[in-house]
């Protein structure tokens, strides 16, 4: 799964095959960590404009 | 008692009726989850599980409720990808199903394999060449995925949707669901495909094995095909099948139309193939083993030549024929026994792809060998069904599944209903109007 | 030393079975079990249930009385090479816990690594491959007498004919402790072949002229079993009677007199 696992070899079908799940990991990732953060600055900000 | 937690415009049973109907499924959870523990403490001697099936009901449930389930990645994709708006009003719904289909399945590998405290090896020690490693990778990730298109479902319960944050949180993950449901269909094509590759690449047992396209076994785009075919139908079916329970229309037909005309023609294409497919391996991959067609389909107590019928013709082209014209699918009857029909083909489809080919012998001096499973195998197959069943009225009672449920079942018309027969019955409406004033807070 | 070098290149170590002379005693069998520490319940007649590395089949031509024909065929893991390596079974494990030795050409299988999904059993056509679906109970004292070469498996995991490879790594350790760098050919046999005393099985180096195995192979009437399956075996029979020789592949009732062979018990 890590190129510092001992069965890691740098080929094709590992760098293809992991290639893929990494790409697919990030996305989801990625894409939860943004909604994550704009979610709490929405909410802040609606927060401050209540206030004011 | 817990009306402030039911969505806005519509009506749910009594609380008590509610616990009543979810504890007696409860209980057929407990026998599943009683076997499942006999299982994991006492090992696999609990099934009927043997050398020769190595692979049985576990792994044909497995594939089954993944190709089930395959009818959230392709309604998903419909929907975010293509523009088929109409779909929203049932994409909720075909999310939740996968979601409880992918859920099952990676449950019911976690008491399939031999040491379920290992079964991360399968991550840490890949092995990229098997279509297994594929498979969980492709399923981990599309369950992660089905998970986030879950979650604004569950964001939109009344009480969290006050929470400021997790409000935004919904709104965020809807804006960007088409990112993630491309990703889901990008996934589900990989591992419906590496599903129907696990038996593909057997060239040890000439009954499962197919040619290919560079590494992809036929069975890889069969598997894929079929999903994305019958997972809309079941889809439909259990849509249906709520619909009956809850006696109550939760879907606009012309929702389940459109995913009822597009099942149609993914079936006859499928259908197509999956015969050109057995022809091929008839007439040329099984006699370049040594084998007569016939060799697989005699000389046993189950199967015969009926179950290539059944799965083609009877669960294949019937139901597909039935789903492409306007009135097969319009009659209510009609739509009801194709999408059974399609439910049940790629059921007996995986089944012949996983018991059939374990079997079926291969050395010249060994005979079929047949197998029933242990009550633990079956109580532990029925425990995902009574967990989908709780999930699916948990949901359903406290979570916005179907957004077209307020509009086609207006409360003044159900509370009039309710009114008409005896004015003794006024007192209920009473409650009714209480338990809603909170929500209308 | 130059002839060890010239032999250096890789080993392919492999089994030649004379079916004409094996009587089915099942000494083969005994002596797998002992070897390798293989568990055993009360009760085994369940043979689904029974692990045999080593498993004698009988087969019969089916033809009636007089003409009724008996042979004996011992089944250890094929050790199949398919094409480059692929064996059956080697390609769809998930965790690598199978490997195929290029070195040997034998195919390993590593206990605490497997994590029991069974992909293995379900693609070897010989059944060669075995589940633990108990914890091994050995009867009281017997602990005492386990190879401690060897390890015992736990259960969940799955197990199959190792071509004896402790021993092979014995014999290399006494090798290189004299200075050799080559294993001579009586000094890593399988328990099998040592038990059998019939002498039907032969052990070696298929890529060695000078292993016995290396001419036997090329007997007019070797065949290996399912060689039309592409598993590329490592275990080949010898046997002169032709029904014999049918039974160990699968053919079209046009491609010959094939008579099936009847399997009883």
């Amino acid at each position: 799964m890590f190129p510092f696992n001992f069965e890691w070899i740098w080929d094709m079908s590992h760098m293809v095959f992991m290639g893929g799940l990494w790409y697919a990991l990030n996305i989801i990732g990625l894409g939860m960590t943004y909604c994550i953060i704009k979610a709490v600055i929405d909410a802040s900000k609606e927060k401050d404009n209540n206030h004011h | 008692m817990d009306s402030a937690l039911i969505p806005k415009g519509v009506k749910r049973c009594p609380l008590w009726q509610f616990v009543l109907f979810v504890g007696a499924v409860g209980v057929v959870l407990l026998w599943g989850v009683y076997a499942m523990l006999l299982c994991w403490i006492k090992g696999l001697n609990q099934t009927n599980m043997n050398d020769f099936y190595g692979f049985a009901l576990w792994i044909w449930a497995d594939l089954t409720v993944i190709a089930l389930g395959g009818g959230a990645f392709f309604t998903g994709l419909l929907r975010y990808i293509f523009g088929k708006e109409v779909l929203k009003n049932i994409i909720n719904y075909a999310v939740l199903i996968g979601f409880i289909c992918y859920s099952s399945a990676l449950l019911i590998l976690a008491y399939d394999v031999g040491q379920p405290l290992r079964g991360w090896f399968i991550f840490w020690h890949a092995n990229v060449h098997s279509m297994l490693t594929e498979v969980a990778f492709c399923l981990t990730c599309y369950f992660g995925v089905l998970t986030i298109e879950f979650i604004p479902l569950i964001l939109e319960n009344r009480l969290i949707n006050r929470v400021r944050f997790f409000h935004h949180l919904g709104h965020n993950m809807h804006e960007i669901m088409a990112v993630f449901a491309a990703t889901g269909a990008f996934l589900s094509f990989f591992h419906q495909g590496s599903l129907g590759g696990v038996p593909g690449v057997l060239f040890g047992r000439p009954f499962a094995f197919r040619e290919g396209l560079f590494i992809w076994p036929w069975t890889f785009f069969l598997f894929t095909w079929s999903a994305a075919a019958c997972g809309p139908c079941f889809t439909i079916l259990i849509t249906k099948i709520t619909e009956a329970v809850t006696r109550k229309k939760l879907v606009k037909d012309d929702a389940v139309e459109l995913l009822a005309k597009i099942s149609g023609w993914m079936i006859l294409t499928y259908i197509i193939a999956k015969t050109i497919d057995t022809l091929y391996w008839a007439t040329v991959t099984v006699p370049s083993k040594g084998f007569a067609l016939e060799f697989f389909y005699s000389n046993n107590p189950l199967y015969g030549y009926w179950i290539l019928f059944a799965e083609i013709v009877i669960c294949g082209f019937v139901p597909a024929a039935i789903l492409i014209f306007k009135k097969g699918r319009k009659n209510p009857v009609t739509l009801w026994i194709a999408v059974i029909l399609a439910v049940v083909g790629v059921c007996l489809n995986r089944w012949a792809m996983v018991l059939q080919v374990m079997a079926a012998p291969v050395l010249t001096f060994e005979s079929w060998v047949m197998y029933f499973p242990s009550w633990q195998e079956i109580a532990t197959t029925i425990l995902p069904v009574a967990y989908g069943i709780i999930l699916i009225a948990i949901a359903h009672r406290y979570l916005p599944v179907f957004p077209n449920e307020p509009e086609l079942n207006p409360l003044e018309t159900i509370i009039a209903e309710e009114q008409e027969p005896e004015e003794a019955e006024a007192e209920p409406l009473v409650d009714q109007e209480q338990e809603l004033k909170p929500a209308e807070a | 030393m130059k002839e060890e070098r010239k032999h250096k290149k890789a080993k392919k170590y492999g089994m030649v079975i004379d079916l004409d002379k094996c009587t089915g005693c099942g000494a083969c069998m005994v002596a797998c079990m002992a070897e390798n520490n293989v568990p055993f319940r009360a009760d085994e007649s369940d043979k689904l249930l029974s692990i045999t590395w080593m498993r004698v089949y009988k087969l019969t031509n089916g033809e009636p009385f007089p003409k009724t024909d008996v042979c004996y065929l011992p089944r250890p893991c094929m050790h199949c090479e398919g094409h480059g390596g692929h064996s059956p079974c080697v390609s769809v494990c998930p965790a690598i816990a199978t490997d195929y030795s290029a070195e040997t050409g034998i195919v390993s299988q590593i206990y605490t690594r497997c994590f029991g999904c069974r992909y293995c059993m379900a693609s070897c056509p010989y059944h060669a491959r075995y589940f633990n679906w108990w914890d091994p109970v050995w009867p009281d004292g017997m602990e005492k007498y386990l190879s401690p070469n060897v390890s015992p498996r736990m259960r969940g995991v799955v197990e199959k004919c190792s071509f004896c490879f402790h021993r092979y790594q014995l014999a290399k350790e006494k090798a290189f402790m004299e200075g050799r760098r080559e294993v001579d050919e009586d000094e890593y046999q399988t328990s099998c072949t040592q038990a059998c005393p019939a002498g039907a099985i032969t052990f070696g180096d298929l890529n060695n002229p000078r292993h016995a195995v290396y001419k036997k192979k090329k007997d007019p009437n070797a065949f290996r079993l399912l060689e039309r399956l592409g598993t590329n075996p490592k275990v080949y029979y010898l046997s002169s009677r032709e029904w014999v020789r049918w039974a160990g592949d699968n053919y079209l009732a046009d491609e010959g007199k094939l008579k099936k062979a009847m399997h009883h018990g």
